[in-house]
């Protein structure tokens, strides 16, 4: 250990992000006071602390039409879950196969993979929609784990691939002279060898699955199977003005995130690091 | 070598390509073919040319929107890069809180981006804390909708972006600040390079792949701008915070203009395809230099 000495300078630097950081957190501040007050105090008095603390309004965001809040929660862990499974099962063994083949056909696949990292969703929602329509595949958790997982491969594979070529051989090649067959070599050698990317993927995808409004809105809006997002967005259309009662539905949207935050920060931090240096 | 991969792996990479095949790139296709149409969803479509285009550029909402996307993306580049920038050299070493700092400044890029408007969309409420807040100091005058108003919404939603991502850029440039030597810092303080001169010569261009980085993210990132919009203005007042995507929203599934939303959608994706064109250039160029 150093020993440390303000400055004049450095003390008053720090003192100055603190204070900033403290402004930066008023938008989390009304959160958790607002959403405990009754709608007078609410709107007179914003910033101080609940008199009476009004749980009533979890209670009724909870039971927001036509999906509750807290049902929609169990949707969207469904959904997340699921998808992130896929990916990283499926993803990594496209990925697999992409990195250790080396052949035009897989270098022309490897780029196709990150095209489709950046086509906005926006360009193929319409047309997916229209299938799975006809499908009966609308307004089901499957159908929108589908979509999420086909928007979701293109990142997933990339990050997988750009890991995986620079993993050695020898490990694989050590593993199959013991005679292991070739699943258990994979499940056993090289998925723990990519474990750093495994985190990644399971915290970029996840985070975008959970919170993403728009493919929910076109496939589930309206329905019993809806994720947080579109329940929040149609609690807080019909809650206009009534902002104890939008602030308790967005705490309940955000709490999932902000605990996983707390318990995981410097994995998640980690992980978008990783993605970025892909 | 391509014999060395055992064919049941060339199987099981089936899925994951055909999730490529079938959720991106044939549907961008066949999107981009319905532009074309006058199509609404459901049976028969005319072919009609470029008239969709020709009615995105008469129309002053669509223009509007176009606009709009390209605003978002710009502001969202140079405004999140400099608060990013500066919180990475703020935070990067000395601060005896720096890590609850940098936390704290990350934490909304993980939240529900509709979650958050909702929060902003009260602070800038016309009886919100906003408004509140300048009346307390004698400000009355300043005090507007900010949300409602055509001059200020589009600064108001440009906000709440910098707000959550400027953390985003920060953890970039912490990362590419970890790339430079220490020695390379400590030389130059020895040989009496004042603290100005060190970051315009060392620290600003080693940070190049970081700022490339984060601008692509963020470009992309306000081209894309949606679920904030949806919450705070719906694309009002007066279309003033209208863009692409909000766009592709409402003719597609609001009015069931399908066709006309599949147009729309390609001038986004030319739009994003563009400038990740340009990043990759950039990228090339720097591996050049090196």
């Amino acid at each position: 250990m150093t020993l440390f000495r303000y400055t004049r300078w450095s003390l008053a630097r720090e003192l100055a992000f603190i204070a900033g950081a403290l402004v930066f957190c008023i938008p989390l501040y009304l959160l958790a006071v607002i959403s405990l007050k009754g709608p007078n105090e609410a709107l007179v008095s914003p910033l101080s602390l609940p008199s009476d603390p009004e749980f009533d309004n979890y209670s009724l965001a909870a039971e927001s039409q036509p999906v509750g809040m807290l049902s929609a929660m169990v949707n969207s862990a469904i959904i997340t879950f699921a998808t992130v499974a896929l990916l990283i099962v499926f993803g990594s063994l496209c990925a697999y196969a992409i990195a250790r083949h080396r052949s035009r056909l897989s270098t022309a696949l490897y780029y196709l993979f990150v095209i489709g990292i950046i086509l906005p969703h926006q360009a193929a929602i319409l047309p997916l929609f229209s299938a799975l329509h006809d499908l009966g595949l609308t307004g089901s958790h499957i159908g929108v784990i589908l979509v999420y997982f086909g928007f979701m491969m293109p990142l997933t594979v990339f990050l997988y691939a750009g890991f995986m070529r620079g993993v050695p051989r020898e490990y694989e090649e050590a593993a199959e002279v013991d005679g292991a067959s070739p699943m258990r070599m994979y499940w056993r050698v090289v998925f723990p060898l990519v474990r750093p990317v495994t985190w990644t993927v399971a915290i970029l995808t996840g985070l975008f699955v959970w919170n993403d409004l728009f493919v929910s809105l076109v496939f589930l809006s309206g329905t019993q199977d809806a994720t947080l997002p579109v329940a929040l967005y149609s609690f807080a259309e019909v809650s206009l003005g009534q902002w104890q009662l939008v602030f308790a539905a967005v705490g309940i949207a955000i709490l999932p995130a902000l605990l996983f935050y707390l318990a995981a920060q410097r994995r998640i931090v980690a992980g978008f690091a990783g993605g970025i240096k892909g | 070598m391509s014999e060395r991969l055992h064919p049941v792996f060339r199987a099981l990479a089936l899925p994951g390509i055909l999730a490529l095949v079938a959720f991106t790139l044939v549907p961008v296709v066949t999107g981009g073919l319905y532009a074309f149409t006058d199509w609404r969803g459901l049976g028969d479509f005319n072919w009609i040319g470029l008239d969709n285009f020709r009615e995105i550029f008469d129309d002053p909402t669509t223009r509007g929107a176009l606009w709009h996307t390209l605003v978002f993306g710009f502001a969202l580049v140079v405004i999140t890069n400099l608060v990013g920038l500066g919180l990475a050299l703020g935070l990067n070493r000395t601060l005896k809180t720096r890590n609850l700092l940098r936390a704290v400044f990350f934490l909304p890029v993980i939240l529900s981006p509709l979650a958050v408007s909702y929060l902003w969309k009260y602070i800038l409420d016309p009886q919100g804390l906003a408004n509140q807040f300048l009346g307390e100091i004698g400000l009355e005058s300043w005090q507007r909708a900010w949300l409602g108003d055509p001059n200020w919404a589009l600064l108001a939603v440009l906000l709440v972006l910098v707000w959550q991502q400027s953390g985003l850029t920060m953890v970039i440039y912490l990362a590419g600040l970890q790339t430079i030597p220490d020695d390379l810092l400590e030389a130059s303080e020895v040989d009496g390079a004042s603290t100005w001169m060190r970051l315009r010569r060392i620290t600003l261009p080693m940070l190049r792949p970081a700022f490339i980085i984060a601008s692509t993210l963020t470009l992309i990132f306000g081209l894309r701008v949606f679920d904030q919009i949806l919450a705070l203005t719906d694309g009002g007042p007066v279309g003033a915070t209208e863009t692409l995507a909000t766009q592709v929203w409402k003719q597609s599934f609001a009015n069931g203009r399908f066709g006309y939303g599949a147009a729309l959608s390609i001038l986004l994706t030319l739009m994003i395809g563009a400038f990740a064109l340009l990043q990759l250039t950039l990228l090339r160029r720097r591996e050049h230099d090196a």
